[in-house]
């Protein structure tokens, strides 16, 4: 059966969605973690009564508060994207997906938004303690938020915790504890916010290192040096950890995102993870080409790492195309264990089920129970491949290789740099002698951008890594979309890119004066 | 405690409370409508300064309600979500465009190096001021006066083009603004936010020159948000609308004076809408007597008036065998309480959840206290703390 998808009104509204999270993520990761730098250095002040501190705080609480604002600014759209552009998600998942935003509303802006009024306008009116609260309610309303929307995303990865009711045409919900406690939540969730916690003590780390190299506020660049030298080292080794659960969790459930990011297409028992590589330009699955031009591997560890076995078998692309290969996953209790099937038997299943869902409506429309019941019970034995049945062809479910690929390489480097960067910092602070390491005051503030491409990079291998899904097996993107007018959604994929480029200079700008004035009232050296 | 209860209660309950959320956000629009005026009140760059700060410390609060309103009707009613966002794209886009622009209006507006000047964010507020509630008002007079959309759930089987909601109109919804009655209830709205707008900068700003200005614009504000309401709410009793037959099988058909109907079947809503009415009238009138001496109380018996009117034409919309989002185009696609909700489980979960509102609610009530002891004045404006 041909399927004539409507392509360009499916790419802008995915270049839409990008664009818009992309540019909130620039600035939710800072907000993440400098509103606990903030809570930690107002702690300090308040336990010693040390004025210099106070200051301390007041300062980075005016970077902070610019930062805030653009982050609501580009947050607004999203909460309401999924319905201008996604609304057949919307409803095909509504009864799931809707609960998390809506307790991210009631149980997290409220609390950010009412206690950052605090913070800011309460200093000469409220005590010294109630601003304290202030400050890590901000910091716990904004983390809360995150938590939300991540188990949101996590069950789009992973979806569980629901049965689809023909009779409504969705999925509800039937188990609101596994949604919450998935084990791909758990990870995404502590994955983002320690790796926020990271981008936000860069930012302080490189702005401190700054002023050391203009020789200016040498006591307050230590002390936030100091904290968020710790803080970052602690949240780095957190990244680190999550990091493994996360790519575990990839591994057992979306192996085909996994095979992108180490470019592995042909499987093989004992797969080694893949320490440096070039990928070959323009290689498609099956060509028969060498995947890569240049690589050096750590023999084994993609077995040990995805499956906890040195030898289990990983499968790559081809063999997620074709089935017939043992999957090893842990998750799946070993009598359901049976050879995995091929992409174009998915796609056939996934029909199936389609076209069973049309004949129990039918038969429920004309009252025929007996039929109703036979096509429901064809729907749900099929149900699990039910998003396949939008497919053009097996090759839809390969997502961009190359970009997956080497963001998560990027990303992963990048980890590993930030530990080392950090465990030298805290060594120099240690010793007093950070000041006259000016390479490393140097290196410092230019890890800032890297931090920033981590993270972005983070998203990509997150959100590219499981297309064509918007729904990891049930739901592609083509099926998710909207119904209207392509050219509706590129006038407003450019109005928010115009807007969202102006607003960042503006920020950029505003932020680089704020670091240049300098805290006010003078400083202690 | 909510698992006992049936579908039905647990759908009246959730619109109960986006009935309140969205009297609770009409009644904070009066940050918008102050930014409609920072000119016209303001003559000095000082007294600019001191409305933009009284707003600015309430900004948030729509703004969060806005959010919290879009989730709480996604979790509760996600058909509705799904229906009017991906289909009336344009009037919920030039909704979300301003509150894009006012989000950082404040903060970036008096900082150096803001790369547009202060002008520019003051105008960002003036477009969130005017804007905002206009299209806020005409898509919820959509409520009652109908869209052009379709819903057909076996749509999912068609493999290109799956669908189940469309929209029917070229416009995507823009063609709300062709419809007098939903002009009018975004004016409605429009003005209402000014009123309160005013209301609230007396009671927060403490400044004889501004307040001489308040109070010509309480009665400018006032006339034609009157005109504009009482019209749109004469043409509502008057019109017919959409009701679900139970008898035939569900089946939505037109019914004269619908909505006439719903007041005389629903005592409790035709109380609520009258005190609504009579407080915010009440709120207008005192301070237009006697500025000096009430000025500063009338937001509190508008406000709570704005909530429970809107609360009242909400349970209008909805209650009563009402589809509360009808469908001119097809209207047996009308979406109702009961066919566009989410299911028992998780109307029940999301019910729990609800039951923080009330300690949201103190908190909020105990911080704005704890900030707006005092009123905003020209010395606090020059004390050197932070300031928008």
């Amino acid at each position: 059966m041909p399927v004539n998808i409507d392509y360009s009104l499916v790419d802008w509204s995915r270049a839409q969605f990008a664009l818009t999270a992309m540019y909130h993520w620039l600035f939710v990761p800072l907000t993440l973690g400098l509103s606990f730098i903030i809570a930690i250095m107002e702690s300090v002040y308040v336990r010693t009564g040390n004025e210099e501190w106070k200051r301390m705080t007041k300062f980075w609480m005016t970077l902070f508060g610019i930062n805030f604002a653009i982050g609501v600014a580009t947050g607004i759209i999203l909460e309401f994207e999924f319905g201008t552009n996604w609304s057949n998600y919307s409803w095909f998942v509504g009864d799931i997906f809707g609960a998390p935003l809506a307790i991210e509303g009631i149980m997290a802006f409220f609390l950010e938004s009412t206690f950052i009024a605090v913070m800011f306008f309460g200093w000469d009116k409220v005590s010294r303690k109630f601003h304290l609260a202030a400050s890590w309610l901000t910091a716990i309303g904004a983390n809360l938020s995150a938590l939300w929307i991540l188990v949101a995303n996590a069950w789009m990865q992973y979806p569980t915790g629901m049965k689809f009711n023909p009779d409504t045409a969705r999925n509800e919900m039937q188990n609101f504890w596994d949604i919450l406690l998935s084990p791909v939540a758990i990870n995404k969730f502590f994955h983002t916010v320690t790796s926020s916690f990271i981008l936000a003590s860069f930012f302080v780390l490189g702005i401190s290192a700054w002023y050391l190299l203009k020789n200016r506020e040498h006591l307050l660049a230590k002390r936030s040096m100091m904290i968020a030298a710790i803080f970052g080292l602690a949240a780095a080794l957190g990244t680190a950890f999550t990091g493994d659960g996360s790519a575990y969790q990839v591994s057992q459930k979306q192996p085909m995102k996994l095979a992108a990011m180490e470019g592995l297409y042909k499987g093989s028992y004992g797969a080694g993870l893949v320490a440096f590589g070039v990928l070959t330009p323009a290689k498609i699955a099956g060509d028969g080409k060498d995947p890569f031009l240049f690589r050096i591997e750590f023999p084994k560890l993609l077995s040990f790492l995805g499956y906890r076995n040195p030898d289990a078998f990983v499968p790559g692309i081809e063999d997620i195309l074709r089935g017939g290969f043992n999957p090893q996953y842990n998750a799946v209790p070993k009598q359901e264990l049976s050879a995995a099937i091929s992409i174009d038997e998915k796609i056939a299943r996934g029909r199936l089920a389609i076209a069973a869902f049309g004949a129990y409506r039918q038969a429920v429309s004309v009252k025929d129970s007996l039929k109703a019941s036979e096509a429901g019970k064809t729907l749900q034995a099929n149900f699990p491949y039910f998003g396949y049945g939008y497919l053009e062809s097996s090759k839809a479910v390969i997502p961009s290789v190359p970009l997956i690929y080497y963001a998560f390489h990027f990303m992963v480097y990048s980890g590993l740099y930030f530990i080392i960067l950090l465990i030298v910092l805290l060594f120099y602070l240690h010793n007093d002698r950070i000041e006259i390491q000016r390479w490393l005051l140097r290196c410092t503030l230019w890890t800032i951008p890297v931090a920033y491409l981590a993270s972005q990079a983070g998203w990509i291998v997150a959100e590219v890594g499981r297309q064509p899904w918007v729904i990891q097996d049930l739901l592609p993107v083509s099926a998710g979309v909207s119904k209207i007018g392509s050219s509706s959604v590129q006038l407003t994929f450019w109005l928010f890119a115009i807007v969202f480029t102006v607003l960042l200079i503006a920020e950029v700008m505003i932020m680089v004066k704020q670091i240049k004035l300098g805290p006010k009232n003078g400083g202690a050296h | 405690m909510f698992e006992t209860l049936s579908l039905g209660a647990l759908q009246s309950y959730w619109w109960i409370i986006i009935s309140l959320l969205g009297g609770v956000l009409v009644f904070l629009m009066f940050v918008q409508g102050g930014q409609t005026m920072i000119y016209t009140l303001g003559k000095t760059e000082r007294q600019r300064k001191m409305i933009v700060n009284a707003l600015g410390r309430k900004w948030e609060f729509t703004f969060t309600t806005l959010v919290t309103f879009g989730g709480a009707f996604f979790a509760s009613f996600p058909l509705f979500y799904s229906t009017s966002f991906g289909g009336a794209y344009w009037v919920w886009m030039g909704i979300l465009f301003p509150f894009i622009l006012q989000a950082v209006a404040y903060e970036y507006r008096s900082k150096p190096n803001n790369l547009l000047g202060p002008r520019t964010y003051e105008i960002f507020l003036f477009i969130n001021g005017a804007l905002g509630t206009l299209l806020l008002g005409a898509a919820v007079s959509t409520f009652f006066t109908g869209s052009l959309f379709s819903v057909n759930k076996l749509n999912l089987v068609n493999l290109a083009d799956p669908a189940i909601s469309r929209w029917e109109g070229p416009a995507y919804g823009l063609e709300a603004v062709l419809n007098w009655r939903n002009v009018a209830l975004g004016l409605a709205v429009l003005f209402l936010s000014r009123v309160l707008g005013v209301l609230y900068i007396a009671n927060s700003v403490s400044d004889e020159d501004i307040h001489r200005r308040l109070r010509k614009q309480l009665l400018a504000n006032s006339v034609p948000f009157l005109v504009f309401f009482l019209a749109w709410l004469i043409a509502l009793m008057v019109m017919p609308g959409l009701g679900v037959n139970n008898i035939q099988g569900n089946t939505i058909g037109w019914e004269p004076y619908k909505y006439f109907r719903n007041l005389m079947d629903m005592p409790l809503v035709t109380v609520c809408l009258a005190g609504g009415i009579i407080a915010v009238l009440t709120g207008i009138g005192f301070p237009l007597f006697d500025f000096l001496k009430n000025g500063s109380k009338g937001i509190w018996l508008a406000g709570p008036g704005t909530i429970l009117t809107v609360f009242a034409l909400f349970c209008l919309a909805g209650f009563n065998n009402t589809p509360f989002y009808p469908s001119t185009w097809d209207i047996q696609s009308s979406l109702t309480i009961n066919n566009s909700s989410s299911s028992h489980y998780t109307l029940t979960a999301m019910s729990y959840v609800s039951l923080i509102i009330p300690l949201v609610l103190v908190y909020i009530w105990y911080s704005w206290r704890s900030i707006n002891r005092k009123k905003i004045d020209a010395a606090e404006m020059e004390s050197g703390e932070h300031t928008y």
